[in-house]
C-alpha cells in the first residue's frame, strides 16, 4: 500500500507582522503518522502550528492539506479535514461537556446546528474513546484539567479530521493523564489513520510517541527526522542549550545540575547500585567522584552527568593498571568512601580491592549517603 | 435521558415566560388612573382600533402603544446585550454599560438641538439614523480599547468612561441650546415608554423583529463562538463576517430603543443572565428568543412600577430597571471572581 501524503509544507516561512521568524520549513506527513515539534521555549513551535492551521498568515511558502492549499479550501470543508486543540483557556458559560464535544460536529450540521442521530452517535463514540462519557452532563467549567483536555480532544476528534494539530496538549496534565492522552493520539493515528502534529515539552515522551521529530530552534527548523536520529545526547544538549544539567537519551531521564567543587565523596557502585547515592549526593549538592564502572553499566551515564570525575573502563574487561591507579588517586583525594555496590557484583574484585585500600589509608567508609552532610 | 430533561425544561420555561408575558400585559393594560374591566379591554383591543370612545382612546392611544414599546424594546435591549456579551466574550457587556446608549443619546441630542433650528420637526428616520450612528461609533471605540484588555472589569471601566464622555458632551451642547428644545431632549433622555407614537412604534417593531430573526439565524456561529474566536474559526466560522454581523445587529437593536425611548439601563446585562439561569444553559437558539420574551416581561413589569409606584407622578424607566438590574451586574462580578479563585 502506497503511503499517502496528507499534510505538507513547502518552503514555509512563519512569523509575525510580515517578519519571518523561521524560514523554509519542509514537512511531509503521511496518513497515520505522528510528528512532534520539540525545541526550547519561544523557539517558534506555536508559531508554526498557528500558521499551518490558518490562525496566522504565512510569510512565504505553502501549506497543503490533502494536496490542496490551506487558503484554497472552503471553510466548512477544511473543518472536516483539519481540527485543532489549542493552548488557550476555554471558558464557556453554562455548557456541558457533551455540548463542548458536540461543537466538533459544526461542519456537518445544518443551518441551526441541530444534531442528527448520526452526529450524536459520533459524539458518544468519541467521548467513550477519550474515556469521558461519564462526565458528559457535567458543566465544562467545573471539571479537572485532565478531563478538560480530554473533552477538548473529543471535540477535535468529532470533526473526524484527516489532520489533527495539538499545541502542547500535555501541559498541566499529571503523568496518568499524559499517558492516557498520548495513547489516544496513538490510537487515532494507527487505527483511524489520522495524521497527528503536536508540540511537546516532554522530549522523553516525544521520542516514544513520534514517527517524525521536527526540531525548532528559534531561527530555523531542522529537517523532520526519525526519533532515533534526533535523540542523541549531544543533539539534545545543543538544541536546548543545556550547559548545566543534562538529558540522558538512553534512560529518557533529566538530570539536574551537577554539584560544583572538589569531589568530597568517592562512590563505589556498579550495576545500578550507585544510582540512589548519586541522586542523593546531587540533592545535597555534595560534589563526588565515582568508579570503577564499566562503560556499558546502566549507571555510567548518570554518573557522568552528576559526578565531577568518573573512572570507567571498557565493558566486561578487568581495568588496566593505569585505570586502577587513577581510581586510587581520585579516591584518596576525597575524604569519604561511599560503598553502594553489592558485594556480589561482577567486578567486585576490583571494588573489594578499592575498599581495602581505603581501609588501609584510614578513610571514612559509609554505606549510604544518608549520613553525609 | 438528561437531554430529554433539558428539552422538557426549555419547553417549561418558554411556557412560563409566555404565561408571564400575557399576565403582565393584561395587568398593565388594566392598571392606571382609569380602571377598565377585562372584558371591556378584550373587546376594545380586538376591535382593532379606537372606536372614539374615552376608554377606547385610553387604551389605543396611551396604554397599548406604551405597553408594546416596553415589550418590544425590552426584548430588543436584552438580545442586543446578549450579542454584545457574545462579541466581547464577557457577561458584563451591554448597550448601557458599555456607553453605547450614551453614544446614541449624544448623536440624537446634537440633532435635536441643532437641526430643530432649521427645520420645524425632525423626521423619525433621522432620529433612528442618528441613534444608530452613535451606537456604532461608540461600539467601535470600545472595540479599539477592548482589543488591549482582557479582563471584565477593565472593559466595564472603559464603557463607563466612554459613556461619561458622551454624556458630558451632550450636556455641553444642551447648555448652549434653545430652552424649548432642551425640554424635549431632557424628557427623552430620561428614558420613558410614554408618548410613543404609533407610526414610530410600527417602524421600530418591524426593524426589531427583523433584527431578532437575523440574530436567531446566527445562533449556530454564536454557539461555536462560545469556545473562543480561534476554535470558532477552526470549525469553519467566518469570524470577520460574523463579528461585523454581531456588532451591526446589536447596534441596530440598541439604536431602536434609544431612538424611541432614550437610554434604558442594565436590561441588556441583567436579562440574558437571568435567562441563562432559567434555561440552565447558554445555548443561543434558546437564549435569543428566551431573553427577548423575558426582556419584554421585565420592562413591562418595570414600566408598571414606574407608572404606579408613586402615582400620579411617574418614575423614569431607568430608575426602576437599575434597581433590579444593577444588583445582577454586581452578582455577576462577584460570581466570576469566586469562580476564578476556585479554579
Amino acid at each position: 500500500m502506497a503511503d499517502t501524503v496528507v499534510f505538507e509544507t513547502q518552503k514555509l516561512s512563519v512569523g509575525y507582522r510580515g517578519k519571518a521568524l523561521i524560514r523554509d520549513i519542509d514537512i511531509r506527513l503521511n496518513k497515520g503518522q505522528i510528528l512532534s515539534l520539540i525545541g526550547p521555549n519561544g523557539a517558534g513551535k506555536s508559531t508554526i502550528l498557528k500558521t499551518v492551521t490558518g490562525q496566522l498568515t504565512p510569510i512565504a511558502g505553502r501549506t497543503l492539506i490533502g494536496g490542496r492549499d490551506l487558503e484554497a479550501w472552503p471553510r466548512a470543508e477544511l473543518a472536516k479535514k483539519l481540527a485543532v486543540v489549542l493552548t488557550e483557556r476555554v471558558q464557556p458559560e453554562m455548557m456541558t461537556c457533551f455540548e463542548v464535544a458536540a461543537m466538533g460536529r459544526y461542519p456537518y450540521t445544518g443551518r441551526f446546528g441541530a444534531l442528527t442521530a448520526k452526529d450524536k452517535a459520533v459524539v458518544w463514540d468519541t467521548l467513550r474513546r477519550v474515556q469521558a462519557d461519564d462526565i458528559a452532563d457535567r458543566d465544562f467549567g467545573h471539571i479537572s484539567d485532565g478531563q478538560r483536555q480530554r473533552i477538548l480532544l473529543a471535540r477535535a476528534l468529532c470533526q473526524q479530521p484527516e489532520v489533527l494539530v495539538l499545541d502542547e496538549p500535555t501541559s498541566f496534565l499529571d503523568i496518568h493523564n499524559k499517558i492516557e492522552l498520548l495513547d489516544i493520539l496513538l490510537e487515532t493515528a494507527r487505527v483511524r489513520q489520522t495524521a497527528v502534529i503536536l508540540s511537546l515539552h516532554e522530549i522523553d515522551l516525544a521520542e516514544k510517541l513520534s514517527d517524525l521529530i521536527l526540531c525548532v530552534r528559534g531561527d530555523r527548523a531542522e529537517k523532520p527526522d526519525k526519533p532515533e536520529r534526533v535523540f542523541t545526547d549531544d543533539h539534545i544538549r545543543e538544541l536546548y542549550g543545556l550547559t548545566r544539567g543534562s538529558y540522558l537519551v538512553s534512560r529518557g531521564s533529566v538530570e539536574l545540575v551537577k554539584p560544583e567543587g572538589e569531589a568530597r565523596v568517592f562512590v563505589i557502585g556498579g550495576a545500578g547500585s550507585g544510582l540512589l547515592a548519586y541522586r542523593e549526593l546531587q540533592r545535597k549538592r555534595i560534589p563526588f567522584a565515582a568508579g570503577i564502572l564499566w562503560e556499558n553499566d546502566m549507571e555510567y551515564e548518570v554518573a557522568k552527568a552528576l559526578a565531577q570525575t568518573v573512572i570507567g573502563c571498557s565493558a566486561f574487561q578487568t581495568p588496566s593498571d593505569e585505570t586502577k591507579e587513577e581510581a586510587v588517586r581520585t579516591m584518596l583525594s576525597c575524604g569519604t568512601v561511599l560503598v553502594a555496590g553489592d558485594q556480589k557484583e561482577l567486578n567486585n574484585k576490583t571494588n573489594e580491592w578499592l575498599v581495602g585500600i581505603a581501609r588501609q589509608n584510614g578513610m571514612r567508609i559509609v554505606l549510604s549517603a544518608g549520613v553525609l552532610r | 435521558m438528561t437531554k430529554r430533561l433539558t428539552a422538557l425544561r426549555a419547553l417549561l420555561v418558554f411556557a412560563l415566560l409566555g404565561v408571564a408575558f400575557c399576565a403582565i400585559f393584561v395587568l398593565n393594560v388594566n392598571t392606571g388612573s382609569v380602571s377598565i374591566a377585562p372584558k371591556e379591554i378584550l373587546r376594545i383591543v380586538l376591535s382593532g382600533g379606537s372606536d372614539g370612545s374615552r376608554l377606547g382612546n385610553v387604551i389605543w392611544k396611551i396604554r397599548l402603544p406604551r405597553l408594546l414599546a416596553a415589550a418590544v424594546l425590552g426584548g430588543a435591549l436584552s438580545v442586543s446585550g446578549f450579542l454584545l456579551q457574545t462579541f466581547f466574550r464577557n457577561p458584563i457587556a451591554g448597550p448601557y454599560v458599555l456607553g453605547i446608549s450614551s453614544g446614541a443619546k449624544l448623536f440624537v441630542g446634537i440633532m435635536m438641538v441643532y437641526v430643530l433650528k432649521y427645520v420645524p420637526s425632525v423626521p423619525f428616520w433621522a432620529v433612528m439614523a442618528a441613534a444608530f450612528g452613535g451606537s456604532m461609533l461608540v461600539t467601535l471605540f470600545v472595540l479599539l480599547f477592548a482589543h488591549r484588555v482582557r479582563s471584565m472589569a477593565a472593559l466595564l471601566v472603559i464603557g463607563i468612561m466612554i459613556g461619561s464622555i458622551c454624556t458630558s458632551v451632550t450636556d455641553f451642547f444642551v447648555t448652549f441650546a434653545d430652552e424649548a428644545n432642551v425640554a424635549n431632549l431632557h424628557h427623552w433622555s430620561m428614558g420613558s415608554f410614554s408618548a410613543v407614537a404609533w407610526p414610530n412604534l410600527n417602524v421600530i417593531m418591524i426593524i426589531v423583529l427583523i433584527a431578532l430573526g437575523l440574530s436567531f439565524l446566527l445562533s449556530k456561529p454564536i454557539s461555536a463562538y462560545r469556545l473562543g474566536e480561534n476554535y470558532a474559526r477552526s470549525m469553519g466560522v467566518n469570524v470577520k463576517l460574523f463579528r461585523v454581523a454581531l456588532i451591526s445587529l446589536s447596534s441596530v437593536l440598541s439604536a431602536c430603543v434609544t431612538a424611541l425611548s432614550g437610554p434604558i439601563s442594565f436590561v441588556g446585562v441583567a436579562v440574558p443572565h437571568m435567562t441563562k439561569l432559567l434555561f440552565g444553559t447558554s445555548r443561543p437558539s434558546l437564549i435569543i428568543p428566551g431573553s427577548f420574551l423575558l426582556g419584554g416581561v421585565f420592562c413591562m413589569g418595570c414600566d408598571l412600577i414606574a407608572r404606579t409606584a408613586f402615582s400620579p407622578s411617574e418614575l423614569a424607566i431607568s430608575t426602576v430597571t437599575a434597581v433590579f438590574g444593577a444588583p445582577v451586574v454586581i452578582a455577576l462580578m462577584i460570581g466570576r471572581q469566586r469562580r476564578r479563585s476556585d479554579g
